[in-house]
């Protein structure tokens, strides 16, 4: 288990370098920082200046290795864009997406494995042939105009709920929630439904898909066949094999959440990292699309080793390969 | 049992015209298809107006209503945009660049994945390795990430000048080259296979070349999923487009595809024109959906055991 | 004392070009306690006939005509939730490969402990005592800290004797084995088939072997039945049948059996392929293979007669008589 664990910190460590290399050439040829950091009316000299300043003469080994240093530290140098610290904008922002990701999150699973269990077990039943075609829509209809249809709705026709921003929030100390207050509890209702939509039918299209080939299984049949109630196979002899890897999936999808936000906050204007993302992509504020990469790829990567991990605890398969034989 | 099964199945598999006949749903996606194909491609000469002809415009036919609703006028039939252009003319010149970036993003991911897995299923050794570590990082980032940010490396090596002109073919090129893993990993997977059959043994010996062998014997073997893959994919694609237009990063508004026009109609929600973003929202749902469910079906008719 | 009757059974498999019979009307009788083998070729339905008993031929399949009884008691129109008290408690089923037939994420008990709970009403602990005196009698080493293992710690000859436990456990008075060895080395077979017979000897078991190897029956059965596209063709006490084959098709089947001791003798192969289910030809289906044959055989369908330990269709034997 140790050298398992050992053995993906490691690998994990590896990802981030490749992206952080890949932010660094980013942020080293594409556009002129100087130009983008100086006003247009910037003498040479100025120019010349601030190159040394921030250490563009240096050989490119030693401001790679810096660029390594200081992101590992979470500095990213300057916005073009606003002239502020990449870092502190991300800071920010930060909340705002997570809670967004985390009830999107929450809303797709308690959702969709119920869903995807009732479908998987009720193949011909109408309510399964109908959360069919939902679900067929929920993957063909972009997020995007799902979220236009609901504001059109929920905002412009019944006037119900926000159709943008956060509403009022509370700073605990670096960490501003919508969770504590009606306004911002109302506000999340529209972005976390388009959010966690897509997911959802994804959760519960995965949850049946995977049911039903478990349920095919030579295991089921011999349950069957020794006469255990459907109750207990469906729920415990099919649904533990069934939920293993859709877990892994579950990750996966986590990091699509963070990605999908991007369209959420757009639609929303919701004051997310996504929102900023975009805005330095429009404006090619490359230190931000930079920070925003790692920053993302870092998530992504946790949250992967994380699933790894809960995966070796969960399969039995995988949690005593080490203690016994492979062989049969 | 052990034995009758797989020969249903394989009747079964035999005839996939008929399993097109008896569907109903790749019967009618099929129709859909063909008839938003033939508008697109055929929009200048069938569309009622182009909207991109000033002349045509007309700045007292703005903001009209479908032509159904309280002053609506019949000859625009999904009413006008505030510019007085016509909507439904808009959805069919926006779905003719829809598709062409959705087909040539395809084309270049499967032409691209393709080569790239042939290469690494018969060379193996580091050629290999590099290309699946490329896809397996590739494939932990949500595609749409992917597309944004080759997007954004793109159009930030461009002069802002050449921005706009360039857009088509920035967007080929992000979503293109965001989608070739798939393909890559299935032909790699099958060319492994094949590269150890006995016919392809028996061709090395006969001296053939190895790019002969790839290209005549290995490559149609590999068609059929690739088939599947890219139908599949082709909705993807179109969704993508949509999308990073939406986000304001892909065709401009002076050539707007489907996803330009809802983020330009998005701006209006509040000012109570809606058709003006429904309806191109409908034609794109309608369009991937069908794409998908043709997908589907291919996907199951190709190979039951997935069902 | 007659266990198990099937009375004239189809079992029909419903495709787009029209309905498949895999069983064509089959009737058979089983004492209790007694070993049955089931021969044939693949296809010739005998593990679909299997399924009929145990009431799962998978859908769209279904017994189309004729009846299965247990003690005399009609099973195949059961409802669902009373069949399946009779599976596992009645009627248990050992499957041919013991690498899949156990859940992956429980432990060999836990699966054990389930089935007895549930057919048993056994209380957790005494399931658990049941579950470890199993794991000994099927002759596995260190039950106690085995019955804590999840399958893949199990090689493929232990799995199975977990499988026969499994099956056993509710103390089923009949036994439905469908290929239980042939996904084992052949160092395996011997031990798994002899311990299966002294279990079912011991407890008065029943058991159905379905086997396309005739080596296994003449190893294990008390009697053997001879399947042939979909239909029996012979059946009688495994003494007789393998010594004295009525029907030409079993004598082919015996002929391809390697003989100990027998140096000189050839292996000799059937001709030809059985026919596939679909069309049928009027008369005897193993007539087109078969080295004896008349014109009657080609016209008429032979009728299962009285002959021998048991019956035997075929025009030859009543012309012989």
């Amino acid at each position: 288990m140790f050298a398992f664990l050992l053995r993906r910190i490691v690998q994990a460590a590896l990802v981030m370098l490749v992206v952080a290399s890949i932010a660094f050439l980013m942020f080293r040829f594409l556009g002129d920082p100087i130009s983008n950091l100086l006003p247009e009316d910037a003498t040479v000299e100025e120019r010349a200046d601030l190159r040394e300043k921030i250490g563009l003469n240096d050989p490119f080994v030693v401001q790679y290795g810096r660029f390594i240093t200081n992101a590992a530290q979470g500095d990213f140098g300057q916005s073009y864009r606003n002239n502020r610290p990449v870092s502190d904008l991300l800071a920010e922002r930060f909340p705002a997406t997570a809670e967004l990701v985390l009830v999107a999150a929450s809303l797709a699973l308690a959702l969709g494995i119920p869903l995807g269990i009732y479908t998987a077990l009720n193949p011909r039943g109408w309510i399964s042939q109908g959360l069919q075609v939902v679900s067929l829509l929920g993957i063909s209809v972009p997020t995007f105009v799902t979220g236009i249809l609901l504001i059109l709705l929920f905002s412009v026709t019944l006037g119900w709920l926000p159709s943008f921003g956060r509403g009022e929030v509370v700073d605990l100390g670096g960490w501003t929630t919508g969770f504590l207050t009606l306004s911002g509890l109302k506000a999340l209702i529209l972005p976390s439904i388009m959010l966690a939509l897509f997911q959802m039918t994804l959760i519960m299209r995965l949850v049946r898909a995977e049911m039903l080939e478990v349920l095919r299984a030579d295991y089921i049949k011999f349950a069957r066949a020794r006469g255990m109630p459907n109750r207990m196979l469906h729920f415990k002899y099919a649904l533990k094999n069934t939920l293993i890897p859709v877990m892994t999936i579950f990750g996966l999808q986590l990091g699509g959440l963070i990605a999908f936000a991007i369209i959420t906050e757009t639609v929303f204007q919701w004051p997310g990292m996504g929102f900023l993302f975009i805005q330095a992509v429009n404006f090619s504020d490359v230190p931000v699309m930079a920070a925003y990469l790692v920053l993302v790829s870092f998530l992504f990567v946790v949250i992967n080793t994380i699933v790894d991990l809960l995966y070796h605890v969960v399969d039995p398969r995988l949690r005593v390969e080490k203690s016994t034989a492979r062989g049969v | 049992m052990s034995t009758f099964m797989p020969m249903l199945y394989s009747a079964w598999d035999s005839d996939i015209a008929y399993s097109f006949r008896k569907s109903r749903v790749a019967v009618i996606s099929t129709l859909l298809l063909l008839a938003m194909f033939l508008a697109a491609i055929f929009a200048p000469h069938l569309a009622p107006q182009n909207p991109f002809d000033i002349a045509e415009l007309s700045l007292f036919d703005s903001e009209l209503p479908p032509a159904w609703a309280e002053g609506g006028n019949p000859a625009y039939l999904l009413g006008t945009d505030t510019q007085a252009r016509d909507v439904l003319s808009s959805i069919m010149y926006g779905m003719r660049i829809s598709l062409v970036v959705g087909f040539a993003s395809v084309i270049l991911a499967a032409v691209l994945g393709v080569t790239l897995g042939l290469l690494g299923g018969f060379l193996g050794g580091i050629v290999d390795a590099v290309l699946m570590r490329i896809a397996d990082v590739l494939l932990s980032f949500p595609p749409i990430l992917v597309a944004l940010l080759i997007n954004g490396v793109l159009r930030g090596a461009l002069p802002q000048s050449a921005q706009a002109d360039s857009a088509l073919i920035v967007l080929i090129l992000s979503i293109g080259l965001t989608n070739w893993v798939q393909y890559a990993r299935t032909v790699r997977g099958s060319t492994m296979v094949e590269r150890r059959k006995e016919y392809i043994e028996a061709a090395r010996t006969l001296g053939t070349g190895s790019v002969a062998i790839m290209v005549r014997h290995i490559l149609p073997n590999v068609l059929g999923p690739v088939l599947v893959i890219a139908t599949i994919n082709l909705g993807m694609a179109v969704l993508t487009e949509a999308t990073l237009s939406f986000l304001g990063v892909g065709m401009p508004p002076t050539q707007p595809s489907l996803g330009t026009l809802i983020q330009i109609g998005n701006e209006f929600l509040f000012s109570g024109i809606w058709w003006v973003v429904v309806f191109p929202a409908v034609a794109l749902a309608v369009l991937v959906l069908a794409v998908n469910l043709l997908g589907d079906w291919l996907r199951d008719a190709l190979n039951p055991k997935l069902r | 004392m007659t266990l198990l009757e099937l009375d004239n059974i189809v079992v029909e498999f419903p495709t787009r070009r029209g309905p498949l019979e895999a069983v064509k009307g089959l009737s058979l009788e089983l004492n209790e306690g007694q070993i049955l083998g089931l021969v044939g070729e693949s296809g010739a339905g005998k593990s679909i006939t299997g399924a009929a008993i145990t009431g799962l031929i998978e859908p769209p399949g279904l017994i189309r005509s004729g009846q299965v009884r247990l003690r005399g008691q009609r099973i195949d129109n059961l409802a669902p939730e009373k069949m399946r008290r009779i599976r596992g408690k009645e009627i248990g089923a050992i499957f041919q490969d013991p690498l899949t037939s156990l859940n992956p994420v429980y432990t060999v008990g836990e699966q054990l402990i389930d089935t007895m709970r549930v057919h048993l009403g056994l209380d957790h602990k005494a399931a658990r005592k049941r579950a470890i005196d199993w794991l000994a009698e099927v002759g596995i080493p260190a039950p106690e800290a085995r019955l804590d293992q999840y399958p893949h710690q199990f090689s493929g000859g232990m799995r199975q004797r977990v499988v026969i436990a499994l099956a056993l456990c509710a103390e089923p008075k009949l036994i439905i084995a469908d290929e239980p060895t042939t996904a084992l080395d052949v160092s395996v077979q011997a031990q798994i088939l002899a311990l299966l017979k002294r279990l079912c000897r011991e407890n008065g078991t029943a058991v159905i072997l379905v086997t396309h190897d005739m080596g296994v029956i003449a190893e294990t059965a008390d009697r053997v039945a001879v399947m042939y596209a979909g239909r029996l063709v012979e059946i009688g006490d495994v003494a007789q049948v393998i010594q004295d084959p009525l029907h030409p098709y079993t004598k082919g089947l015996m002929n391809s059996i390697p003989q100990i001791g027998n140096r000189d003798a050839r292996l000799t192969q059937i001709e030809g392929a059985m026919p596939g289910l679909r069309n049928p030809a009027p008369g005897c289906a193993f007539a087109p293979r078969c080295p004896q044959a008349i014109d009657t055989c080609r016209t008429l369908r032979p009728i299962p007669v009285d002959a021998g330990s048991g019956q035997v269709a075929c025009h030859l034997f009543g012309e012989a008589q």
